[in-house]
């Protein structure tokens, strides 16, 4: 106590001089500081609401998984475990750096409960906690500087790179540990030289380093040190602090905010307004997000939010094609914007459009919403409700390509992409050979407890016919009482919606929605995982619905299923569609289905589970002529070629379109092909019926479908 | 029986192939009816298709003024009006000219009119019977058109075959004089030449499309000269445009144009039903392809299986040949 | 700048095979959907593009029924300022003459600088737009691909010709064009636009309202009338060619020409 007390005198008498030079600082700090955030909140609080204040305890559940749990950062090695460090560090330096900040004017303050060993342990933690921040820096300026990371490169087409603000940025923490340890060695300095303390505990800590030094020097110098120590932590850490608002590192401040707000329920789309209801929808002025002020306050905050770090776009399917879309460049531009037009002085906003001005039509319509960015991104930043936002203002404005006007106007008018009639949207189970085999039943005089729910591509696209054939069969055999809805049946709308049209996805879901419950069935079954997201999370008030691989899954699991060995020395891989993989998690039940069938060889992509690479995107996706180097699908079978597989297992029919597709462009007919699990498990299945008469089945089955 | 007028299209004095046509469709009509053919321009041009069409033509009205040297529909329409007789019927292609053309005339000539006519099955008293098709030529319709106060009828191109052999030395006969002043509304400036990366495959009657059999860039001419050497397109298919062998512009397919040719020549084209589905309107399609498997055989009307890279070389010989002869 | 855009409802036929009813009197239009004319889709965006660069006011006008309200109502979700229906009994069975006279009465009522119409409809005539002009006395041109207003009372416009070419010509107003498909990219008319002017009135005109002779519309004034339909009849599968290559280029050629494809 009396040693604490006189280095309290020493430290006192030491900064004495600068007292109303530190004052003077802090309250220039602090209140610029507040100034700043104050003009930042403007444009959120002209902001569209945004329902984010439910579910607290969940909510800080998200915060001490994603935020102080770091959850998503060990995804990248490298740059995830030096975060993970320098996170750590702060969140140690936080009480730190403010008893020091303090201590200008104070020099007796002791935070509560540190006075004792514990303040001592906390002193050793700390010491230690800047060394590694400080060389956590200085490995991240290197590594920006001299091995250029290539997610960090900034395409022209995007705007001028930010490297020169990121290592300024880097080297002022640098500076601030520097200074932290500067005041800290020169206070511990002249402690050991009055004799009040014996040692210093942080051996090899930065500190320590820096007290082998000033030890020796007088205690005037030592002074003169611990002085401009304290100075220059005062003014980086409100320099910084004053700064960060202005780039990348505004994160420092928003990203527990962020994480704290982020979005509950990832796979439900964002109505067209939080404050508006379905019924009320006609009497809104715009749909959509057409000018910056047309964000939600979240969206906005997850502008200020991005650290930059790069990984959304280094996952981004649209991105590695070349498409002129950049996740990454979605936020930089549109909070490059926030900061032109909410600038510190003067008027704020101008109301101009954002497509047209900031944005390209084709970036917006390039996004399949295959949602590998959210899940990638460690501030849990939202992008497809930003695109599909922005794609409800260009609908709305009558900005939408030629090629999508076609299908839209056919879905309205006959519920399906093609225009194709409504009553041959069962054509499909009228196949002679495959009446022969398997009846399928219309749910319109018929009852049943499960509805298959087939969609727009299965009904029409004769390739994939065999897809619901083999699902039909597959739900017979494992003896379901199923049914379709035939001609009732409407698209699900599902890529209508994430396209912009919501009104035409609410018609056509209305429509499906009171068939499905007209034909009282218990559960739905689909083998189309846009028609399963759909169901599940657009529709409301239908029974609970799944898609096949979970009902194959659970039939091998109870003994139903039982599979053939596989014959010849193909190589599988499974890819897992976007919709039914990142947006309702079922990435285990097909691979058990391949799993269980005997003899047969899996390999893994590179890219799969929750990291799957999209195939190029389905429903409307298919209309659409990108602008794009590479195919995205042909991305996608080269993955497959480089992980040894040589026949592609897919569960959704549009990733089937798109990579039989991408086979042929790639040039690997004959080396590779495609199957849909229901395929593959049908064709497998053990049947009562004598074996050889079961091929001659399926030879005249494929023989038609080959055709 | 009234009397029947072909109007001829000439360019530079070349006289189009639809002149023969015509004639061929007014015998379908009657095949004792005079016929007679009218030109209109200026200067050699003028004189040069005159001449031409002295050889199949009986009679042929010529009508020449300086304005007329581009042909220009609401002066011909205004000097027709003056030229032909009450009742007559009078024929022409239906092409950009005479669609834009034919319809004022029959108002100012209050006659009947019936547009891009296939087929002609005679006439019963006063009634005109004949097929033209509609919806795209998804059904073709028969139509019964009142010529008692004549009739003004476009053709289509091709739709009608000339079987006689022109030999007879017909009159040319000047009706300048009877036309007076000529006015008009609409002034030609100039003509536009399509660049070659510019071209419509939706607007031509015979496109040359391919598929991967092409199986690499450089191959690619050797389609587009047996289109430049017949006067179509060169289209493709999918994978083309996406080797980057070939313009998007020139997709065929439900991801690229949707073509209304009347032949189309499917050549390594596997006829996928994305391709087809851009292939409308019924045409003609002629698949050659390496693989007797090839489903482009189940919807082409004549199939031949061959390599294309040998195939389509010596059949451009083959239409420079005939041309060359048919110059001549 | 006034212009007039004249419209047509067509079945909507590209997607699915036209099957015609047992008498071959008609297509079998039960289960068909209905739609704007694509051609006439473009000449309404060409119009209301001309209107956005020079101003004034246009008008979407047909000749049906009540049924046809729905394109008019499209057309002005688009944009179009005013809808027009023209519907009578004594209007069935017209010939292109007998709705060219139509639309002339209902021209002359008004004050239109520029006419549209769309460059063919379902039935492939390409005939009212120059009947209209030649009634009206006004110039006209046909597959128009491209139109510049010169000043308040000429055009500049473009041709559609052979090959791919472009006749470019000069125009005086007013004049009726047919517009031919791809001289623009039109606007998309989503549901919403659509609902928004589910309840704005029409004006409707009867052959009265326009002072019209009804014995010089409908069935008993059209020079031409349809019979029937039919179906031409179409092979199953190729024949495919068994000739030596020379053969059967020679035959390929003859097939060509007799298609009425090679000059």
């Amino acid at each position: 106590m009396v040693a604490s007390t006189q280095a309290a005198a020493q430290l006192g008498s030491w900064l004495a001089p600068g007292y109303a030079l530190f004052l003077c600082i802090h309250f220039l700090g602090v209140g610029s500081f507040a100034y700043i955030v104050m003009r930042r909140m403007v444009p959120l609080v002209r902001a569209q609401s945004d329902l984010r204040f439910d579910h607290p305890l969940e909510r800080l559940g998200r915060v001490g998984k994603f935020w102080l749990g770091q959850w998503k950062h060990p995804r990248y090695k490298v740059a995830g475990t030096v975060h993970i460090l320098f996170f750590a560090g702060f969140i140690l330096l936080a009480m730190r750096a403010f008893t020091v900040l303090i201590l200008g004017t104070s020099p007796d303050f002791v935070m509560p409960g540190m006075r004792g060993e514990l303040g001592h342990v906390y002193e050793v933690v700390t010491d230690y906690a800047a060394t590694v921040v400080f060389l956590c820096m200085i490995f991240a300026i290197v590594r920006r500087v001299v091995f250029k990371p290539a997610r960090y490169e900034v395409p022209s087409k995007f705007g001028k790179a930010h490297k020169a603000d990121a290592v300024f940025l880097l080297a002022l923490i640098a500076i601030l540990m520097l200074a932290d340890s500067l005041f800290e060695a020169a206070k511990a300095a002249g402690q050991m030289q009055a004799g009040q303390i014996a040692h210093f505990s942080a051996a090899y800590s930065l500190p320590w380093l820096l007290k082998t030094v000033f030890v020796s020097a007088s205690l005037s110098s030592i002074g003169q040190f611990c002085f401009a120590g304290y100075l220059l932590h005062e003014i980086t850490f409100y320099f910084l602090l004053c700064y960060r608002p202005f780039g990348i590192q505004f994160h420092v401040e928003t990203s527990l905010f962020n994480v704290y707000f982020s979005k509950l329920d990832r796979e439900v789309l964002k109505p067209v307004r939080w404050d508006v209801s379905e019924e009320n929808l006609d009497q809104l002025t715009s749909f959509g997000v057409k000018t910056f002020e047309d964000f939600t306050w979240k969206h906005m905050l997850d502008f200020y939010s991005c650290a930059d770090c790069g990984r959304c776009s280094d996952n981004c399917p649209a991105n590695a094609a070349g498409r002129p879309l950049s996740p990454r460049f979605l936020t930089i531009k549109a909070r490059d914007y926030a900061f032109q037009h909410y600038p510190m002085f003067g008027p704020t906003g101008n109301g101009k459009a954002l497509v047209g001005g900031i944005y390209s039509e084709d970036e917006i319509w390039s996004c399949t919403t295959c949602g590998a960015c959210e899940e990638e991104c460690p501030l849990l930043i939202e992008y497809i409700d930003k695109i599909v936002d922005l794609r409800r203002g260009l609908v709305d404005e009558g900005r939408v390509p030629q090629s999508l006007q076609k299908p839209l106007k056919a879905l309205e008018s006959r519920g399906n992409p093609y225009g194709k009639m409504e009553k041959k949207r069962s054509d499909w189970i009228n196949a002679k050979d495959f009446q022969q085999t398997c009846r399928v039943k219309t749910l319109d005089k018929n009852g049943a407890d499960t509805l298959y729910f087939v969609d727009s591509i299965t009904s029409y696209d004769e390739r994939m016919h065999s897809i619901g054939r083999a699902t039909a069969k597959i739900l017979e055999h494992i003896g379901e009482n199923f049914g379709i809805l035939g001609a009732a049946e409407k698209d699900s709308g599902h890529e209508v919606r994430r396209f912009g049209e919501e009104l035409l996805f609410i018609s056509l879901r209305d429509q499906n929605a009171e068939a499905i419950r007209a034909s009282g069935v218990q559960k739905i079954v689909t083998a189309d995982p846009h028609a399963l997201n759909a169901l599940k999370h657009d529709y409301k008030n239908v029974p609970p619905v799944e898609h096949i691989s979970q009902v194959i899954a659970r039939g091998v699991k109870a003994g139903k299923v039982k599979f053939n060995p596989i014959e010849g020395d193909k190589v599988y891989t499974y890819h897992d569609p976007c919709y039914l993989g990142r947006h309702n998690q079922i990435y285990d039940d097909p691979r058990e289905v391949l799993d269980a069938i005997p003899g047969l060889r899996r390999v893994e992509m590179k890219r799969s589970r929750d990291r799957s690479f999209c195939c190029g995107g389905g429903g409307l996706m298919l209309f659409y002529e990108p602008k794009e180097e590479e195919r995205i699908g042909v991305k996608r079978v080269r993955m497959a070629a480089e992980a040894g597989a040589n026949v592609i297992v897919t569960a959704c029919p549009f990733c089937m379109a798109n990579i039989e597709d991408a086979i042929k462009v790639a040039g690997l007919e004959g080396k590779m092909t495609a199957i849909d699990i229901a395929e593959l498990a049908e064709q497998q299945m053990v049947r009562e019926i004598p074996p050889q008469t079961k091929s001659t089945f399926e030879m005249q089955a494929e023989c038609v479908a080959g055709r | 029986m009234p009397a029947i007028f072909t109007y001829i299209v000439h360019r530079g004095g070349v006289v189009d192939d639809s002149a023969a046509e015509l004639l061929a469709a007014a015998r379908q009509i009657d095949p004792a009816a005079p016929v007679t053919a009218i030109v209109s321009g200026a200067g050699s041009d003028l004189e040069t298709a005159c001449t031409t069409v002295c050889a199949s033509y009986k009679e042929v009205w010529k009508i020449s003024y300086d304005v007329l040297a581009y042909p220009n529909a609401e002066l011909i329409r205004k000097a027709l009006v003056k030229v032909l007789p009450p009742d007559s019927v009078f024929l022409i292609p239906h092409a950009h000219f005479g669609i834009d053309l034919a319809p004022g005339l029959s108002i100012k000539l209050n006659a009947a009119y019936v547009s891009d006519v296939v087929e002609i099955e005679g006439v019963e008293s006063t009634f005109l019977k004949v097929v033209r098709q509609e919806f795209g030529g998804q059904v073709s319709a028969h139509m019964k058109c009142d010529i008692s106060s004549g009739a003004v009828i476009t053709i289509r191109p091709g739709a009608f075959k000339s079987t006689e052999a022109g030999a007879v030395a017909g009159a040319v006969i000047d009706k300048s004089a009877e036309v007076g002043p000529l006015t008009a509304g609409r002034r030609y400036l100039q003509t536009i030449m399509a660049e070659s990366g510019d071209v419509d495959i939706t607007k031509y009657p015979v496109l040359v499309s391919i598929g991967r059999g092409i199986q690499e860039k450089d191959n690619v001419p050797i389609a587009e000269e047996l289109a430049e050497a017949m006067g179509a397109a060169v289209s493709c298919s999918r994978p083309v445009v996406d080797a980057k062998w070939l313009e998007k512009s020139r997709q065929v397919g439900s991801s690229g144009k949707t073509v209304k040719p009347k032949v189309y020549m499917a050549c390594g084209i596997s006829g996928s039903s994305q391709h087809l589905a851009g292939v409308k309107g019924n045409p003609f399609i002629i698949a050659i392809n390496k693989n007797p498997k090839a489903p482009i055989f189940q919807v082409a009307d004549v199939g031949i299986i061959d390599d294309i890279l040998e195939f389509l070389p010596e059949m451009t010989s083959k239409v420079r040949e005939l041309h060359g002869v048919a110059a001549k | 700048m006034e212009i007039l855009v004249c419209v047509k409802r067509v079945p909507d036929t590209s997607e699915n095979e036209i099957q015609l009813n047992a008498a071959g009197s008609d297509i079998e239009r039960d289960e068909l959907v209905y739609s704007i004319n694509e051609p006439d889709n473009y000449a309404v965006e060409e119009a209301l593009q001309i209107v956005g660069r020079v101003g004034g006011k246009v008008t979407v006008v047909t000749v049906g029924n009540e049924d046809d309200e729905e394109v008019l109502r499209r057309e002005m979700a688009m944009g179009a300022n005013h809808g027009v229906l023209i519907s009578d009994d004594t209007f069935a069975g017209s010939d292109g003459r007998g709705i060219a006279a139509i639309l002339k009465r209902f021209v002359e009522q008004g004050s239109y600088d520029l006419i549209l119409t769309g460059v063919q409809a379902e039935a492939g005539a390409a005939e009212v737009g120059g009947m209209l002009a030649a009634m009206l006395d006004y110039p006209f041109a046909s597959l128009v691909s491209a139109i510049e207003v010169i000043d308040g009372n000429k055009l500049k416009i473009s041709r559609e010709i052979e090959g791919g070419n472009k006749e470019i010509s000069e125009i005086d107003l007013p004049c009726v064009l047919s517009i031919q498909t791809g001289i623009n990219d039109p606007r998309y008319v989503g549901m919403r636009g659509i609902r928004a002017v589910a309840s704005v009135p029409i004006a409707t005109y009867g052959v009265s309202d326009l002072g019209l002779d009804p014995n010089s519309v409908g069935a008993k004034a059209a020079k031409v009338q349809r019979i029937d339909y039919f179906v031409p009849t179409v092979g199953k599968g190729a024949e495919i060619l068994e000739g030596s290559r020379e053969e059967n280029i020679d035959k390929v050629l003859e097939l060509v020409a007799a298609k009425g494809g090679l000059k």
